[in-house]
């Protein structure tokens, strides 16, 4: 099937006459004198494949839970579809779950598991039959519908939790650590299923992940929680390349954090800075997002991958530094260098394999010099 | 290896053959004997003194003249009916008594779960019988419960417990409850809180989720706590005679008049052997039931 398709963005978020599927105004939950969720507002779009990613502890399943119903915010409202959830109970949502335990039926099979929810809301024998079919198509789960649980894979199980909370065609599904108890190869398969699915069948997912290459990887948008708190909430690609914070540059991936005093400037373009991060060392030139006043203190944050490391300073980017390599991991399509400056500070930076082995440039104790562009990094006010 | 593995099936196997099977054996054996005046008092002994001949005459002379006659006195069969009316009884109300206090010891709070485990196991410390008597002083015509309900009004006259068959269910249902609770607790504690919610998140409500989810998964439990109950119930003596009088009719109280009042072994024999039979074959039949369900989910 090999069609020519429009390509159409897929952003309600930054449409302002969309209108949000959830709306979440000033939610606040306490579990006696513990914080679990400190004031979030939060808008999750039709469609959306929104991960809710966080340390454990930082009150993504609480979120998660007070969606689906089984908590109650202690403060604001949670709007679903127009409709302000707080006073409808879990069994009267048009949400269903999909529990980390995957919480299947031991008693029923296959088969009943999936029909559980249908044969809940009165559903006719035939339509029961024919979405249970329909969703043991979805899930390729068709030859195991009459096995119990307990005698298939992880992997047909998490297959299974799916269908089930996909049976009644809820408008939101939430997926709690949904991938958690599979290895690392069925992880990944199993994230691009969960995607074709969630597009194959339109509804809008949100998944609770303390994982950031599966949430990178099948989220359309990303909120990045510590504390209670939202972080930031962007696409996968802003997260990684614009965090608006040190806890999201450094909870997303790996990140060289310098920290100093900036001046503005001198020449470049608009909101150029210098930052004088280390004695003796020529400061860094970056651009801010926004007017940086003179002498105060930043962040800077710039990726391994976005640094070359060579035996002469590349005259083409704005940035040089040299040191010695200290370290090197090689992890096969690429390698990381730990370059240790003069002053102490060591930073990483990331080579593409290019090459094979024994041709390798670098080694232990060799002097390099580290070459960035201006805009590699990020101005992070502090 | 072998013979590590050998010893350790063995020694269970041995415990059994020698404290079960032989003794059960000998059972069988006095019930096919008849009564005699003697030194144990039945007919045939065995022994092996006379050789062959010994063993030849051992056999012409056991009969099953024992239990014919427990189909012709319905004295018997009268009293096996009534155990096990009284034992089905007696379980279903041990049942309805224990699964919510089971229900709520496995909702309790985690620090609460060993507290509440000691509170069920801690009546077995004092004696069964003493803990039986003090029934007697709390049901009879004078005692504590009539005392007191009548101080309060609620009674004029005593309410008649004590040697009607209500006392002897009240006792089958005090004594027994540990061993309904306990297996039912096991298998509720095990389950996954998170089944409930997904049941409820997949619209049903709290009662169904109950019916539809921890009912059928605490069916394990329910059914071990109910042959704990409804087996030594059957065979129940001592509750019987205590608080149960003349009225009540129970296996256990003719097993006992038949072995110690008449001194007849044999007969005694044959009624315990019938017990034995009428509860083991159910029993088989249910096992082999369950194992067929399980071969059938496969």
């Amino acid at each position: 099937m090999a069609q020519a398709k429009p390509k159409i963005v897929f952003d309600p978020w930054n449409d302002p006459k969309a209108k949000p599927l959830i709306e979440c105004r000033g939610i606040t939950k306490r579990f006696g004198d513990f914080t679990a969720i400190d004031n979030i507002d939060l808008n999750i779009y039709e469609r959306e494949f929104f991960a809710l990613l966080g340390p454990s502890g930082c009150g993504k399943t609480t979120l998660m839970r007070m969606l689906a119903g089984f908590e109650a915010p202690s403060e604001g409202a949670i709007t679903i579809d127009g409709q302000n959830v707080a006073d409808v109970p879990p069994n009267k949502r048009a949400v269903n779950m999909m529990f980390q335990s995957y919480a299947l039926f031991p008693h029923l099979s296959v088969w009943e598991n999936i029909a559980f929810g249908l044969k809940r809301e009165r559903a006719s024998k035939e339509r029961i039959e024919e979405r249970v079919s329909e969703m043991l198509r979805l899930t390729r789960l068709e030859k195991f519908a009459r096995r119990k649980p307990h005698q298939i894979s992880g992997g047909q199980r998490q297959r299974v939790a799916l269908a089930r909370s996909l049976a009644k065609a809820p408008k939101l599904l939430l997926l709690d650590e949904p991938l958690g108890a599979l290895d690392k190869k069925l992880r990944q398969d199993t994230q691009f299923e969960l995607m074709d699915i969630q597009e194959r069948t339109g509804t809008t997912f949100v998944i609770v992940t303390h994982d950031q290459e599966e949430a990178m990887t099948v989220a359309s948008r990303v909120a990045v929680m510590n504390n209670g708190v939202i972080m930031q909430v962007a696409t996968p690609a802003d997260i990684y390349e614009q965090p608006n914070s040190v806890y999201v540059a450094d909870f997303i991936g790996d990140v060289n954090i310098l920290e100093g005093n900036a001046s503005p400037g001198p020449d470049g373009p608009e909101n150029a800075v210098q930052i004088h991060y280390a004695e003796g060392e020529p400061p860094v030139r970056a651009v801010a997002n926004a007017p940086i006043a003179q002498g105060s203190r930043v962040s800077y944050a710039i990726r391994p991958e976005k640094i070359s490391v060579g035996f002469e300073p590349d005259p083409d980017r704005a940035n040089h530094a040299q040191g010695r390599v200290i370290d090197i991991a090689y992890l096969g399509n690429v390698s990381t260098y730990r370059v240790e400056l003069p002053g102490g500070k060591v930073i990483s930076a990331t080579m593409t394999n290019a090459r094979r082995l024994e041709r390798r440039a670098f080694t232990w104790e060799d002097e390099v010099w580290l070459s960035w562009t201006q805009t590699a990094g990020i101005v992070l006010e502090s | 290896m072998n013979l590590r593995r050998f010893i350790l099936i063995a020694v269970p196997y041995l415990w059994l053959v020698a404290l079960f099977l032989v003794p059960f054996l000998i059972v069988v054996k006095i019930s096919f004997s008849s009564a005699a005046i003697s030194m144990p008092p039945y007919t045939p002994t065995f022994s092996l003194t006379q050789g062959w001949a010994g063993i030849e005459n051992f056999f012409s002379q056991l009969s099953v003249d024992n239990f014919v006659f427990l189909t012709q006195d319905d004295l018997y069969w009268k009293a096996y009916l009534s155990s096990l009316q009284i034992a089905a009884i007696s379980t279903v109300l041990t049942l309805i008594v224990a699964y919510p206090m089971a229900y709520g010891m496995a909702r309790a709070p985690d620090e609460w779960r060993p507290t509440l485990l000691m509170l069920v196991i801690l009546p077995f410390w004092t004696s069964f019988l003493i803990r039986v008597y003090s029934w007697m002083g709390i049901i009879s015509d004078q005692g504590l419960l009539n005392q007191f309900l009548m101080w309060l009004g609620i009674i004029a006259e005593p309410l008649h417990i004590m040697n009607t068959s209500k006392a002897v269910y009240l006792g089958i249902v005090y004594t027994y409850l540990p061993f309904m609770i306990l297996p039912i607790y096991a298998a509720l504690e095990k389950m996954d809180d998170s089944l409930g919610e997904a049941a409820v998140d997949l619209g049903a409500s709290r009662l169904s989720s109950f019916w539809l989810v921890t009912v059928p998964m605490s069916r394990p439990g329910v059914i071990a706590g109910c042959f704990l109950v409804f087996i030594p119930a059957i065979g129940e003596y001592v509750i019987p005679q205590l608080l149960g009088g003349s009225n009540t009719l129970m296996i256990g109280k003719v097993l006992w008049t038949e072995f110690f009042s008449n001194a007849d072994w044999p007969l005694a024999s044959s009624v315990a052997v019938v017990l034995l039979l009428i509860l083991i074959i159910p029993i088989m039949l249910f096992q082999r039931n369950q194992q067929k369900n399980e071969e059938a989910g496969r």
